[in-house]
């Protein structure tokens, strides 16, 4: 019998320690339990002390899946969001993103190949020239942020619905899925995405999406809220598997419509 | 042996208040701590007083509880309207009655002495909470729902107006729950009404 040679401590403890590291950087579905089980208000309030902290979770995930069918419900694919002249534009319009300006993604045009993969027929890459020479839509739409504030901008694109017919996307997959070169990532529902205000972005204000509005393309739709419009879109995929997205999984909700 | 005193609060009344405390003090403090996400008026709440934890927390249970005030309301509404007990017990309404019971109620020489009856005082402050929690749940709707929702967003004077009425219209309602405990501390039978209905 050969009796392994326990490793050395210090190699252990880095491993430990490593992984405990990664453990915080991820911000995982656990977390949003351990952040939102301040109850010490209300156990005090209402004389119940909650227990079992994981039938809590569960409820209130299972209650926001349900405010997910019941806005996927209430949602009419023709009826536009409200539209503003350009006067009302919100000047400068607030950056927002899970990290801080200064973070901001450069993305190189240069470079830039938009993958399109899953439920779709023509699975090629698009460089930024040729989403430019796709016909192009404008409009001025409020943003409405979760956070609890609204700014009014103006965004001109491709509409996404006409994209997806244009790659040949299986319309009636249930999600369309979205990665970021700033390493977000969001998914949405297909009726939002064949919305006619849904937009694939380039521009701001008449010129190119500067780079913390997401250079060089953003998914606008005015019928969610901001953190539901990805930027630096670099791949976009049609499935029927639930997608997720950095913030869904934390606990904001997966619908998140407006 | 005894008897019961006759009925003050039907036992659905009395579930429906106690399930409407818990949501209004759950949609409270979650909602103070969406408010803590961006402080629109300039001043923060304290994180001891809120629920959640953080903003996707609290939202979870802003957007739990909701259900919850939303249903039991419009039961209540319907209970009410249905037995006829919104009539019997808040109108008349007399705003000479009124002044002369809010200046009894102020000198604290206002009886509670017929639990049956609601003074004046009483009947314009459930009228005015009834009507303002209907204002929290209809500019609620506009926030969560204003693309879907047009004609309801318009008459509220638009997104951004709305979310002035859902905040202040709950500072509204916090100031009547502060009034109501210390009515209830002041003449603490009527908790024992509402709990056992006589």
């Amino acid at each position: 019998m050969i009796i392994q040679k326990p490793r050395p401590l210090a190699i252990q403890r880095d491993a430990v320690l490593r992984e405990a590291v990664e453990r915080i950087r991820q911000p995982a579905r656990r977390d949003f339990l351990r952040r939102s089980l301040t109850l010490g208000g209300l156990s005090l309030l209402t004389g119940c002390s909650l227990v079992d902290e994981d039938s809590v979770e569960v409820a209130l995930t299972r209650v926001s899946r349900f405010n997910d069918d019941v806005q996927g419900w209430l949602f009419d694919p023709n009826r536009l969001a409200p539209t503003y002249p350009e006067s009302m534009i919100t000047r400068p319009f607030p950056f927002n993103a899970y990290y801080g300006e200064d973070e901001v993604r450069q993305v190189a045009e240069e470079s830039y190949r938009l993958e399109v993969t899953g439920q779709v027929a023509d699975k090629r890459k698009w460089t930024l020239a040729e989403l430019r020479a796709l016909p192009q839509a404008d409009q001025v739409t409020r943003h409405i942020c979760v956070e609890g504030w609204s700014a009014i901008g103006k965004w001109g694109g491709v509409p996404f619905k006409a994209f997806l017919q244009q790659v040949g996307a299986d319309l009636g997959a249930r999600y369309v899925g979205f990665k970021c070169a700033d390493d977000y990532f969001t998914s949405i529902d297909m009726p939002t995405a064949l919305h006619p205000q849904t937009l694939l972005a380039l521009t701001y204000d008449g010129q190119p999406l500067p780079p913390k509005y997401g250079f060089p393309m953003k998914l606008r739709m005015p019928t969610k809220l901001g953190y539901k419009n990805p930027k630096h879109i670099q791949a976009i995929f049609v499935t029927n598997t639930y997608p997720g997205g950095y913030w869904e999984d934390q606990g904001y909700n997966w619908f998140g419509g407006s | 042996m005894k008897l019961p005193s006759p009925l003050i609060h039907p036992g659905w009344l009395r579930a429906m208040h106690w399930a409407n405390a818990l949501a209004v003090v759950v949609l409270m403090m979650s909602g103070w701590r969406i408010y803590d996400a961006t402080e629109f008026l300039g001043f923060a709440i304290p994180k001891a007083l809120t629920l959640g934890g953080w903003l996707g927390g609290a939202i979870q249970w802003h957007f739990a509880a909701m259900w919850v005030l939303g249903i039991n309301g419009l039961l209540y509404l319907a209970f009410n309207l249905a037995s006829g007990r919104l009539f019997r017990r808040f109108f008349p309404l007399s705003p000479r009655a009124f002044l002369a019971d809010l200046r009894a109620a102020l000198a604290g020489r206002l009886a509670h002495a017929d639990p049956h009856r609601y003074n004046m005082v009483q009947r314009v402050a459930y009228l005015f909470v009834m009507a303002d929690s209907v204002l929290l749940v209809l500019s609620g709707l506009v926030l969560w729902k204003s693309v879907q929702f047009p004609l309801l967003r318009e008459l509220l004077g638009g997104y951004e107006t709305a979310r002035y009425l859902h905040f202040f219209a709950m500072a509204a309602l916090a100031g009547f729950v502060a009034v109501h405990l210390v009515m209830v501390a002041l003449v603490p039978r009527t908790l024992l009404h509402m709990v056992r209905g006589h």
